[in-house]
């Protein structure tokens, strides 16, 4: 028997699903009924306020609202009945009559005025109400209110989808109005810039700044409009460019599996940087007369100090002439390769290929060294799997969520709208964080441990767990390995003696323990708070651990995530940009998977392993790498002791960068190939949910800038590869021979579903979300477990460096700065350096909010402007890496964690003193 | 390791550069020392989320406003987003918001009801000629009605309800600075109990009393709900006994509809015999706990019981915690069920869709028992007099008793308890003394601003439940209000449509956008009764609650009975 539900619409018997309600059936049904309120997107529940949507129910005193009301057996429906329309069409009118008018409305096009077509009112008899002043404080949004039909679609997309909390519906009655906090302008708010709202509003109320002109009045024109996925992290968000002219001018959010339609501000308002002026445009060659050095600084709108033009001939010449003629002379080991993870995998697979058949070396590597390095190797050690066990999006059926070393609001906005959602559904939320963030609000506990202490307060959970009894025996005797002497290890790491360590108090560490390992599903999330220690393996360790001995992975609602920043770090590490495997993680060091490449890619290669970032820069130092290729990776900004790396770019006897901009590291460049920007080529990206998505070319390359994957080829033949690639698709077409991973999915199913996620079993289902349910790809098909010790940072705070220094990213700015700081919006909204600190340490130091400080640690020095900050503990700064005119990777120490080879960015003794107020010119 | 460099290498933003950052992070910030003092002022309280008006009329109470600053850290202390506490805060009329630098308000305000029966008798001048008086330094502001028709016109200085007031009477409150609530004479906990007062709660928290007995009792007695709509209290009783644990009770004290001032009489004469009712409700239908919503403008009632509530948990008969006094902050839309619930929950006072009802998705999300304080105050004398004692009155087919707050142009106002389906014309020569001298009998209001208006040709109606709807009227909450010759019909339609427009929640177009759009084609000295017309059937056909499907109705029936007035 069905649990569906019959009733009559008008005039027909129709079925409706439970909790189908009458809009639903009317729309499947093809029955059109206005809606304003209501919104079919997902993530929106209907609200039943604008009224726009009334039909008429037999018996009924009153009309329904058919995007709230569910049909009930027998019921009769009547949506085209003359009192229903004639509610609508008055309803139409009432809200007509406070409009600006059609053609001076914010948005013409609005879903208001096509609705208002739909029911035959363009105007209003009714009187209107005064006008409402416009709120120009945000530089992305136009805030016009006199447009506004208060339907609070967002406050919902604020609110409830986001889980923002800025939007609200204040006051009463016609009164009534959308308010950003305390009805403060927006541009002072605390809006964080998603434009969810502004993607959701049917009026144009909210909307792109760019779309209305300097009268408020929506442009017409009409947009081209090109399907891709975002650019900056890891998360994938899709979205639809909005095109005038080779110009993207507004960007909407897509249903892709890890957005939702969700977008954060810079995927939104984050494009602009494509055609900033100091685009490279042509290939440049290092002027004779430009020597290089350490500390040159060259401006980025003139680099004719330094470079002159060339041809594409010439510079590809010079290029692969250099790399080759060192290759000849030294061999391959004084060659090596730093790909990116902001390219294609089909780039990143070209790359690695280059490096490892044309400069005959594995040593390639690229920036996934500098964040989950650490937490591969653990999870490679411990479940034989390098990638998420589930995608964030599992947290939906999750009981308990853990959030640790990771700032997911700033750093993973769209993952962290799913977690804020899953708190409101009802889920545990626990945060472990030695900063406070905005996830706090909506965390059962935030464990603010002492930094560096992550191996304490992760072995005391591990041990009350253990010792109380609360694992999974079962599971970890039929699937995990090492647990006698795990046990065994843990006993000394009792509650009462790491707090003393990690700051947190033993029946907190209890609770949390034990709310863990109770659940009925739970799952953990992870970012470089983790990882970028010297210890960062140990920590990854740990969490496996915690999630195995209880069982909570591979069921719905469980699991083991990393959260990877780049948009590619994942594909590109899949695609073997990285000093140990071959594509798939297949070690180099393995004689039958060597033959096998060697066999694919019809040349023999290096059984030695290659070498990793950090050690690369160190093996510059040491006259041992002499030549470099650096396609999209900023080195001179994201490396520890930057200046340090930027000593070692400068002695490369040749150095070759493919970019956008002339970064900090192409200063240094003795060849500087202009490359592409993502919207302007097509091309694979994997996300952090192994979701495997199609990036589309919407834009026309500038000047003579090249697709990277061309250029690439371009390097390869002329260092002697015989390559004939003429589409990614055909690189595509290569890795799915050599990677296992791809299995099941072809560059046309992508083009066809945007997004397939691996691993996947048919050319025709849905990939597999959540893995490992049935045993591990270790070797024995158990997870490992493996014990950690306590290993202290490896600079600790003392007299004359008493404070912690911890780096990272923050909203608006993504890595190393080099596109976001040429975007309006995103430039606007952070546009300068600063150190966040708390207030104590601010006033014990004699200073406030917004004063120059000088941050110093035994590398070096920077100043920057102090921002009060409630969320950093005392004793702590936080400086984000993206400044270049404050480059916080000055100070940070390149100590590495001896698995992972990752720097500890997380960590390391610095002091603060004030500094003399910033030059008349800042 | 290398020396830290002694000079620093000016080096360049590498885009525009030219903005400068925040000193902050984005948005207000907490202020410590008003955070700290906010904590003291909430001490111990639980943070709970339903609590929210509560502890913000705590601040407005010691702070006399709501700073801005204390919001923030309110925020922050129940762990919910700011926007949220000033959704809360900006929609109660009672609350003052001052934002950072804004001018504070004068430290006394003298509220003068505007709604019908205080305009007929002179608001409007005692409004302005207080405005005139005190030139901004007590703040003079109209507000709706209080629950004193009977001595109308009436002003509230600081707490303190005045009577007929003049400005002399109001100067000489000012002067006295009397501003705190007049508590008044009631029969308390012991003379109650003297009288043989919760024999019938303590026969049923002993068990000697049979719920389905009284449930039939309540059922033959013809109780129905004195809130206004009337429902037949036994059944609903039946529906919340029904639902799944745990259950909730909820009683409406937000009498708010003009010219109804009936609760607060039973509530300032015998608060007790409600208190009982509303104990044997919460047994019969199982409550965990029961929540009294008590309107802003009853302080002396809060008072009341604040004082004689303790006493029932001193004699045993209620668990501590289990009655929880709920105060209101200024909405009329609370005294509809599901706005109050979500009240009662700390939130903006919106209606729910329906369906679910509150009987089954109510307070909390769960069944909640919602009964009306007249309700309640019957209960003891039907179960312990039998349901005749209460049933077997009634004239014109109506069955019951029927308390009318009578006020306007009669000789004596006030509550009067008659039989149900008693006409008007009956209740003004029986009740009320015939009409006040110098006034014709016109119209009236038979029930409240909501009820619509009848002309005094129809003064044979019987006024109950079920009998007026014809007539596009209806009898709600009794309040019964007399216009004479000297009432012009305009005037009474716009001032009813004014309240409906100020105290409509905003949610619904029909309602939000229909009351500001009427009120304005009223103002016209000649209505547009055609596109009147059209408004008020879209706002009664489409609008959510009961607030904005009635706002028309006094329009419709002063265009029906009165044409020539308004066209």
């Amino acid at each position: 028997m069905s649990d569906n539900i019959s009733f009559n619409l008008n005039g027909q018997e129709v079925e409706a699903q439970p909790d189908e309600t009458i809009w639903q059936v009317s729309q499947r049904l093809g029955i059109e009924i206005p809606h304003l309120c209501y919104s079919p997107e997902p993530g929106y529940r209907p609200d039943g306020n604008c009224r726009a949507c009334m039909v008429e129910i037999e018996g009924e005193r009153v009309l329904a609202a058919s995007c709230i009301r569910t049909p009930t057996d027998g019921m009769t429906v009547n949506t085209v009945s003359d009192r229903a329309k004639q509610s609508r069409k008055m309803v139409f009118e009432m809200l007509a009559a406070d409009q600006p008018s059609r053609e001076v409305s914010p948005d013409p096009e609005s879903k208001f005025w096509q609705w208002a077509d739909n029911v035959e009112v363009s105007d209003s008899r009714l009187p209107a109400r005064p006008t409402i002043k416009a709120d120009s404080s945000h530089m992305a949004m136009a805030v016009n209110l006199d447009a506004c039909i208060s339907c609070n679609l967002c406050v919902r997309a604020c609110r409830e989808v986001q889980v923002n909390d800025v939007i609200g519906m204040a006051f009463r009655g016609h009164d009534s109005k959308i308010v950003f906090d305390f009805d403060d302008p927006m541009g002072n708010s605390t809006c964080v810039a998603c434009g969810e709202c502004v993607q959701a509003c049917p009026t144009g109320a909210l909307m792109e700044a760019t779309l209305v002109d300097e009268k408020r009045v929506g442009k017409t024109d009409p947009l081209r409009e090109v399907d891709s996925v975002c650019p900056y992290c890891g998360v994938g968000c899709q979205l639809t460019y909005q095109i005038k002219e080779n110009e993207i001018v507004a960007v909407q959010g897509r249903s892709g599996p890890a957005n939702e339609n969700r977008l954060c501000v810079k995927g939104r308002f984050g494009f602009d940087y494509v055609k900033h002026p100091h685009r490279l445009t042509k290939p440049m060659i290092r002027r004779d007369d430009a020597p290089k050095s350490a500390d040159i600084e060259i401006d980025p709108s003139n680099p004719w100090t330094h470079f002159r033009e060339a041809t594409w001939e010439e510079a590809i010449d010079r290029a692969g002439g250099g790399l080759k003629m060192i290759l000849d002379r030294d061999g391959p080991s004084a060659m090596a390769g730093f790909g990116s993870a902001k390219g294609s995998n089909e780039e990143a697979y070209l790359f690695q290929k280059l490096v490892r058949t044309g400069f005959g070396t594995n040593n390639v590597d690229h920036c996934t060294r500098l964040c989950h390095a650490s937490s591969v190797a653990a999870l490679m050690e411990g479940i034989g799997s390098g990638a998420v066990t589930a995608p964030f999006t599992a947290c939906r059926d999750s009981e308990v969520i853990i959030v640790i070393g990771a700032n997911p609001t700033e750093n993973h906005p769209v993952a962290a709208t799913f977690f804020k959602q899953a708190t409101k559904r009802g889920a545990k939320l626990i945060v472990m964080d030695p900063r406070g963030q905005a996830l706090r609000k909506h965390a059962t506990h935030l464990l603010q441990f002492n930094p560096g202490s992550d191996v304490a307060m992760l072995n005391a959970l591990l041990n009350v767990i253990i010792t109380e009894d609360l694992y999974d025996r079962q599971y970890v005797e039929s699937q995990t390995e090492g647990f006698e002497e795990l046990k065994a290890h843990i006993v000394e790491f009792t509650p009462e003696a790491m707090s003393e360590i990690c700051g947190i108090d033993p029946e907190t560490l209890r609770t949390v323990a034990r709310t863990y390992a109770r659940a009925e599903s739970a799952i953990i999330f992870w970012g470089m708070g983790i990882s970028q220690h010297i210890h960062g393996t140990d920590n990854a360790r740990c969490l496996i651990a915690l999630s195995m001995i209880t069982g909570q992975v591979g069921r719905p609602g469980t699991g083991l995530h990393p959260l990877r920043g780049q948009n590619n770090v994942q594909g590109a590490s899949d695609a073997g940009l990285i000093p140990i495997c071959y594509p798939d993680y297949q070690a180099v060091g393995s004689d039958d998977v060597r033959k096998r490449f060697e066999d694919a890619w019809e040349t023999p290669l290096d059984p030695e392993r290659g070498l990793t970032v950090v050690e690369i820069m160190d093996a510059v130092h040491n006259d041992e790498i002499k030549a470099m290729y650096i396609m999209g990776e900023n080195p001179a900004m994201s490396d520890p002791d930057a200046d340090h790396a930027r000593a070692a770019l400068a002695k490369l006897e040749h150095l070759v960068v493919q970019d956008l901009f002339l970064t900090e590291t192409a200063f240094h460049a003795d060849v500087v190939l202009p490359a592409s920007a993502w919207p302007e080529k097509d091309g694979s990206v994997t996300n952090t949910n192994r979701q495997v998505q199609m990036g589309r070319q919407a834009l026309d390359l500038p000047g003579d800038a090249r697709a990277d994957w061309q250029i690439i080829q371009d390097v390869a033949r002329r260092i002697g590869l015989d390559w004939n690639y003429d589409h990614p698709r055909d690189v595509f077409n290569e890795m799915t021979t050599v990677m296992g991973s791809f299995d099941n999915i072809t560059w046309e199913r992508l083009e066809r579903e945007n997004a397939v996620t691996y691993p996947v079993d048919g050319p025709d289902v849905p990939g597999n979300e959540i893995v490992f349910g049935d045993g591990f790809p270790t070797p024995s098909g158990r997870a490992k477990l493996v014990p950690a010790s306590i290993i202290p940072p490896a600079e600790v705070p003392d007299e004359e460096f008493p404070m912690v220094l911890t780096t990272g990213r923050q909203l608006e700015h993504w890595h190393t700065g080099a596109m976001t700081r040429r975007s309006r919006v995103l430039d606007g909204l952070e546009p300068e350096a600063i150190a966040q600190m708390s207030s104590r340490d601010l006033f014990r130091l004699g200073l406030k909010g917004g004063d120059m400080v000088r941050v110093e640690t035994r590398r070096g020095a920077i100043e920057l402007k102090a921002r009060v900050d409630g969320a950093i503990p005392e004793g702590m700064i936080f400086v984000p890496f993206c400044y270049a005119e404050a480059p916080a990777n000055v100070l940070t120490n390149p100590q590495l964690d001896p698995f992972g080879k990752i720097p500890e960015f997380k960590y390391c003794a610095a002091r603060v003193s004030g500094a003399a107020a910033a030059d008349a010119a800042d | 390791m290398t020396q830290p460099a002694t000079t620093i290498r000016k080096r360049k933003h590498p885009g525009r550069g030219r903005g400068k950052t925040r000193t902050h992070p984005k948005g207000r910030q907490i202020d410590p020392k008003v955070q700290q003092e906010l904590r003291d002022l909430l001490g111990d309280k639980p943070r709970d989320r339903d609590l929210l008006i509560e502890y913000l009329h705590l601040i407005q109470d010691s702070q006399g406003y709501l700073p801005s600053a204390h919001l923030v850290a309110l925020a922050e202390e129940m762990g919910i987003p700011m926007v949220e506490v000033f959704e809360v805060a900006s929609f109660y009329a009672h609350f003052d918001i001052v934002r950072d630098d804004e001018a504070r308000p004068p430290a006394l305000t003298i509220r003068v009801c505007d709604s019908l029966t205080c305009e007929m008798m002179g608001a409007r001048d005692l409004l302005k000629s207080l405005a005139e008086k005190y030139q901004g330094s007590v703040r003079v502001v109209p507000a709706p009605c209080m629950g004193r028709c009977d001595s109308a016109p009436v002003a509230e200085v600081g707490h303190n309800h005045v009577s007929a007031a003049t400005v002399e009477t109001v100067d000489a409150a000012i002067t006295a600075e009397h501003t705190h609530p007049v508590l008044p004479a009631y029969r308390n906990f012991e003379a109650y109990c003297a009288d043989g007062g919760y024999a019938l709660l303590r026969a049923c928290l002993k068990g000697t009393k049979d719920v389905e007995e009284v449930l039939s009792t309540l059922d033959d007695s013809a109780l129905r709900g004195m809130g206004g709509a009337g429902f037949p209290t036994g059944r609903k009783w039946r529906f919340v006994r029904a639902g799944a644990k745990p259950r909730y009770l909820t009683v409406n004290g937000d009498e708010g509809e003009p010219g109804t001032f009936k609760d607060r009489h039973y509530l300032e004469t015998d608060p007790h015999r409600f208190l009982e009712g509303m104990l044997v409700a919460a047994w019969a239908v199982e409550a965990d706990r029961s929540y009294v919503y008590l309107r802003d403008e009853y302080p002396q009632i809060r008072e009341l019981l604040q004082i004689e509530l303790p006493k029932l948990v001193a004699a045993g008969l209620a668990p501590e915690g289990f009655i929880e006094l709920r105060r209101g902050a200024g909405a009329y839309i609370c005294g509809e069920e599901s706005a109050m619930i979500e009240s009662i929950e700390g939130k903006r006072g919106l209606p729910r869709h329906r369906p679910p009802y509150v009987a089954q998705v109510g307070l909390f999300d769960r069944p909640t028992l919602v009964n009306n304080v007249e309700t309640l105050f019957w209960i003891r004398d039907i179960l312990e007099k039998g349901p005749g004692w209460f049933g077997d009155h009634g004239r014109n087919g109506g069955k019951g008793m029927r308390s009318f707050s009578v006020s306007g142009r009669v000789a004596r106002p006030g509550v009067k308890l008659a039989p149900a389906g008693i006409t008007v014309r009956e209740l003004i020569d029986e009740y009320c003394g015939g009409m006040a001298d110098g006034h014709a009998f016109k119209a009236y209001l038979p029930g409240g601003a909501s009820g619509g208006i009848l002309p005094a040709s129809k003064s044979d109606l019987p006024l109950e439940f079920g009998k007026l709807e014809a007539e596009g009227c209806f009898v709600g909450s009794h309040a019964v209000v007399i216009l004479s010759d000297q009432d012009n019909m305009g005037d009474v339609a716009r001032n009813l449509m004014r309240f409906f427009e100020d105290e409509s929640c905003g949610q619904c177009t029909p309602c939000r956008v229909g009351t500001e759009k009427a009120v304005a084609l009223m103002n016209n000295p000649k209505w547009d009764a055609g596109l009147l017309d059209e408004l008020g059937r879209t706002m009664a056909d489409a609008s959510i609650c009961g607030l904005g499907q009635a706002a028309a109705n006094p329009l419709f029936s002063v265009l029906k009975h009165f044409p020539e007035e308004v066209t």
